[in-house]
């Protein structure tokens, strides 16, 4: 079974429609890249995927449930997750808090007003692995905002991870990273545990054909090509899109 | 647990408990029961200011809900508290605190949800609305409320049927104090919890909380509520230690003052209310043997040149102060040193 | 039940008038000015000062107290507010709350804090009977200079240069500046131009509101309402809400006595539900 799929979803801005009927399929454990020139759209669809827009029609199903009118935090509790294009961090909290709270969270315990944080044994645990995992261990007492980027985008993607989604929307991990923080970053996405589906936007070709076992070509809010990356890297209307060509007719 | 895990799980530990400074200011506050016998008056009215202030902090500081009406739930509870000691509904004191705590706290959760949406403005425009409509019933229905001259013939009973309220305010002054404390352990409890750090959150970054799964407007909802059920009680306190209500305890100075009490001490790390509050009560006693009357254009004053000078250099300054005390305690009394991160508010 | 709503247009025309310039000022600069009533007891004052004791005549003292509100605001927004533009909300809450303190207090020292009555000519005294109802000639006045100064102001802000300049520079500062436009002299200009209207506003408004030293806390809330259920970018967002307020609290005083100052509040709290943006916000985001 798919782990998500779309149909017909479609999102319009008063005359101008920014999502125009996608219907796609993501695959459980999948790979899958979403690309697309910019203004194609594929960050309006990350937003009506996570909620953060109602669409004007269409419906979204998560492991086969129908999640169209959920709240963004009902779909996070459902097991997807995402990261931001431009960091969206808790600048005055420490990635340790940052992290404790996206754990506590998801163990039910944010409500829990009574014991400090940590003192659950599995809220540690867990705080631990993630922070080793991300490699997050030397500045897990600083405050976020005095991070370098590449540090923050690590901990962007963290603190989605520690959602443990089932599928996690990666919008544009890369972007901004200078070159010598990169390879930590693109070793820690290639390193995400095989059994979360991973959904990613970005522009970086040597990334997506890397990483991504399917890629969908989204252009003007419509999905234009989707196949594997020999197939779509070979498909001459991708190419024509990139550049700008007329296609022909 | 591995070596990381161990090392989180007792900075953790270490964070939550209580600090030899905190320790310290408690002693000394309870020890001004017998330090200052003569202000016991003076200290009453500056521990309900505390505790009103630490509402306010609950909401500002800790979720970034500014607001100008929390006079609304002080001066209802006030008002409640009153009444019921007038006609004798309620008679043990302490049985009346709780109840008008949770009479002013079911204002606070019908009202919340007006703060929810809405830019800073809208919340302002809220909350001031909710705070002046309340003065305009309590002035007009003047036959309950005692109108402009206030509610008459109020007598509080003995605490328990053992303490008597006494001239000197001796009661009253423990009453309020023990109060105080007791909601401040509360709001200690709430501040280091995960709720606590979802509120912090949440005020950074709403967007952000949403999209790890946190339900946003609930906590918002439930921190507001318990922020109104002790500003209640600090109105219920003031009734009930002056066996008198009149129509400021509903006015916009008094939501005013608590704003400034709040920038004076700092917010965000609890005990800037309390410190800010003693801070204030010293002002005001030195500016009013000055210049009784004109307190107001002193108050005014004060406020312009704050923001004038600027909050953050204001805070900034406190803040140093702040450490400067702590290191000095720190010196003085022997412990070993604890693990200081820059997470820590101080 | 026309005199009502007679009573509550010119009510809701002289509200207008007091909270235009605070509706411009907060859509302009995004700055909450919650010392604008104090603006408008500046211009009542001066008025009664003027008039009363000076002995000048009624149709000199109210523009010479839309001159002296208007240069007032033109001093302090160059010397105080505009170091406080970039704050925060709450800042500027605090700090126009501060500067309604001093000017509460500092009046109430100089002028006592007695209600003051500006004397009104003769000829304005009594009502016009127009098929059975009843119309004060004071409130008459109000409409008619009210009326004139709404359209006068819309065809400023929609016609004119400086208006284009205005709404270019609510619409975008930066851009605006980059265009060319003065934006700090639109502001100084615009926040004294709206300060003189309220002063202008309490000194027109001394007779049916009431004037002293409490006047800028009492209204305050009303200044409020009308810009946050008129929103700010138009003129005719509060100049409507205003009526609407106007209308509704005479209505509501009148037939309901003992709860007719709520009608606003429930009102104010009827529309932040519905519509946390006021009734005419634009549609496109800050």
């Amino acid at each position: 079974m798919p782990i998500l799929e779309t149909k017909g979803l479609e999102k319009r801005f008063g005359g101008i429609i920014a999502t125009n009927h996608v219907s796609m399929t993501v695959e459980t454990g999948a790979r899958h890249a979403l690309i697309g020139p910019n203004g194609a759209g594929k960050t309006t669809l990350i937003n009506l995927l996570t909620g953060v827009l109602r669409p004007t029609a269409g419906t979204i199903i998560l492991e086969g449930r129908d999640i169209t009118a959920l709240a963004p935090h009902q779909r996070v509790r459902r097991g997807m997750a995402r990261t931001f294009q431009i960091n969206q961090l808790f600048l005055d909290l420490t990635p340790l808090e940052t992290i404790g709270l996206a754990v506590s969270e998801r163990l039910g315990l944010g409500g829990d007003w009574w014991r400090f944080v940590g003192a659950r044994n599995e809220v540690t645990r867990e705080i631990a692995e993630t922070v080793e995992r991300f490699r997050l261990g030397d500045v897990m007492h600083k405050r976020t905002a005095t991070l370098p980027y590449g540090k923050q985008r690590l901990l962007e993607i963290a603190l989605a991870f520690a959602c443990r989604p089932q599928l996690l929307l990666l919008d544009e991990p890369a972007a901004g990273v200078p070159e010598a923080e990169r390879h930590e970053l693109l070793a820690t996405i290639t390193t995400l545990p095989a059994d979360v589906t991973v959904l990613l936007i970005e522009h970086d070709m040597d990334l997506v054909f890397s990483f991504a076992d399917r890629i969908s070509v989204l252009v003007n809010g419509g999905l234009f090509v989707e196949g594997s990356p020999e197939e779509v890297a070979r498909d001459v209307r991708v190419k024509a899109v990139y550049l700008g060509e007329e296609l022909d007719a | 647990m591995t070596p990381v895990a161990g090392e989180i799980s007792s900075y953790l530990g270490r964070r939550a408990r209580w600090s030899p400074l905190e320790i310290a200011f408690w002693i000394f506050a309870f020890a001004t029961i017998w330090l200052f016998p003569g202000k016991h008056l003076i200290l009453t009215e500056t521990a309900i200011l505390a505790l009103f202030a630490l509402s306010l902090d609950l909401i500002l500081g800790y979720a970034g809900i500014i607001s100008l009406g929390q006079a609304a739930f002080f001066g209802l509870a006030g008002y409640f508290s009153g009444l019921v000691a007038k006609y004798g509904l309620i008679n043990d004191p302490a049985l009346a605190l709780i109840a008008s705590g949770m009479v002013a706290a079911v204002l606070g959760f019908v009202t919340s949800f007006l703060v929810l949406r809405g830019s800073d403005l809208t919340r302002l425009m809220v909350t001031l609305g909710v705070a002046l409509m309340l003065g305009e019933i309590a002035n007009r229905f003047s036959n309950i409320t005692g109108g402009a001259d206030g509610l008459q013939g109020v007598n509080i009973a003995p605490i328990f049927g053992l303490f008597r309220f006494d001239l000197f305010g001796h009661t009253g002054y423990i009453y309020s104090l023990v109060v105080l404390f007791i909601c401040f352990l509360i709001a200690r409890r709430i501040v280091y919890s995960p709720f606590g750090l979802s509120l912090r959150a949440l005020k950074g970054n709403s967007l952000r909380a949403a999209a790890i799964g946190m339900p946003v407007n609930r906590r918002l909802v439930a921190i507001y509520t318990v922020s109104a059920g002790m500003a209640g009680m600090a109105g219920a306190l003031l009734t009930q230690t002056t066996a008198f209500c009149s129509l400021d305890v509903l006015s916009l100075e008094r939501s005013a003052d608590l704003l400034l009490v709040l920038i004076i001490g700092g917010t965000g790390y609890l005990y800037g209310g309390l410190i800010g509050a003693v801070i204030y009560k010293f002002l005001q006693d030195w500016i009013a043997s000055l210049t009784p009357q004109y307190w107001q254009f002193w108050i005014g004053f004060v406020l312009v040149v704050i923001v004038l000078t600027g909050r953050e250099r204001v805070e900034g300054w406190t803040a140093a102060v702040r450490a400067w005390i702590a290191g000095l305690g720190a010196r003085f009394i022997a412990r070993p040193a604890r693990l200081r991160a820059s997470s820590e508010r101080h | 039940m026309l005199t009502i709503l007679f009573d509550g247009v010119a009510y809701g025309m002289l509200l207008f008038v007091l909270a235009c310039g605070l509706s411009v000022t907060l859509g302009l600069m995004n700055f909450i000015n919650l010392a604008h009533g104090a603006f408008a007891m500046a211009g009542g004052y001066c008025t009664v000062v003027l008039v009363n004791w000076a002995h000048l005549p009624f149709a000199l003292g109210l523009p010479l107290a839309f001159l002296v509100t208007a240069l007032l605001g033109a001093l302090l927004e160059r010397t105080l507010y505009v170091h406080v533009y970039r704050r925060s909300h709450l800042d500027q809450v605090l700090f126009t709350l501060g500067l309604v303190f001093m000017s509460v207090a500092a009046v109430d020292y100089v002028m006592g804090s007695s209600q003051q009555f500006v004397v009104i000519p003769e000829a304005l005294q009594g009502q016009f009977i127009v098929f059975g109802v009843g119309m004060s000639k004071y409130r008459l006045l109000i409409i008619l200079i009210c009326g004139l100064l709404t359209v006068g102001l819309q065809l400023i802000v929609a016609k004119s240069r400086f208006g284009s300049r205005l709404r270019a520079a609510v619409d975008d500062q930066r851009v605006a500046r980059g265009l060319g436009i003065n934006v700090g002299a639109v502001f100084t200009l615009t926040f004294a131009f709206g300060s003189g209207l309220a002063g202008l506003g309490g000194a027109l408004g001394a007779e049916i509101l009431g004037l002293d030293p409490s006047f800028p806390l009492k209204y305050m809330i009303y200044f409020l309402i009308v810009v946050t259920v008129g929103g700010t970018s138009s003129i005719t967002g509060p100049f409507v809400a205003s009526i609407l307020l106007g209308v509704a609290d005479v209505a509501g005083k009148y037939y309901v006595p003992k709860l007719g100052a709520f009608v606003i509040y429930v009102f104010m709290i009827l529309v932040l539900i519905w519509r946390p943006q006021g009734l005419f916000a634009r549609t496109t985001s800050r």
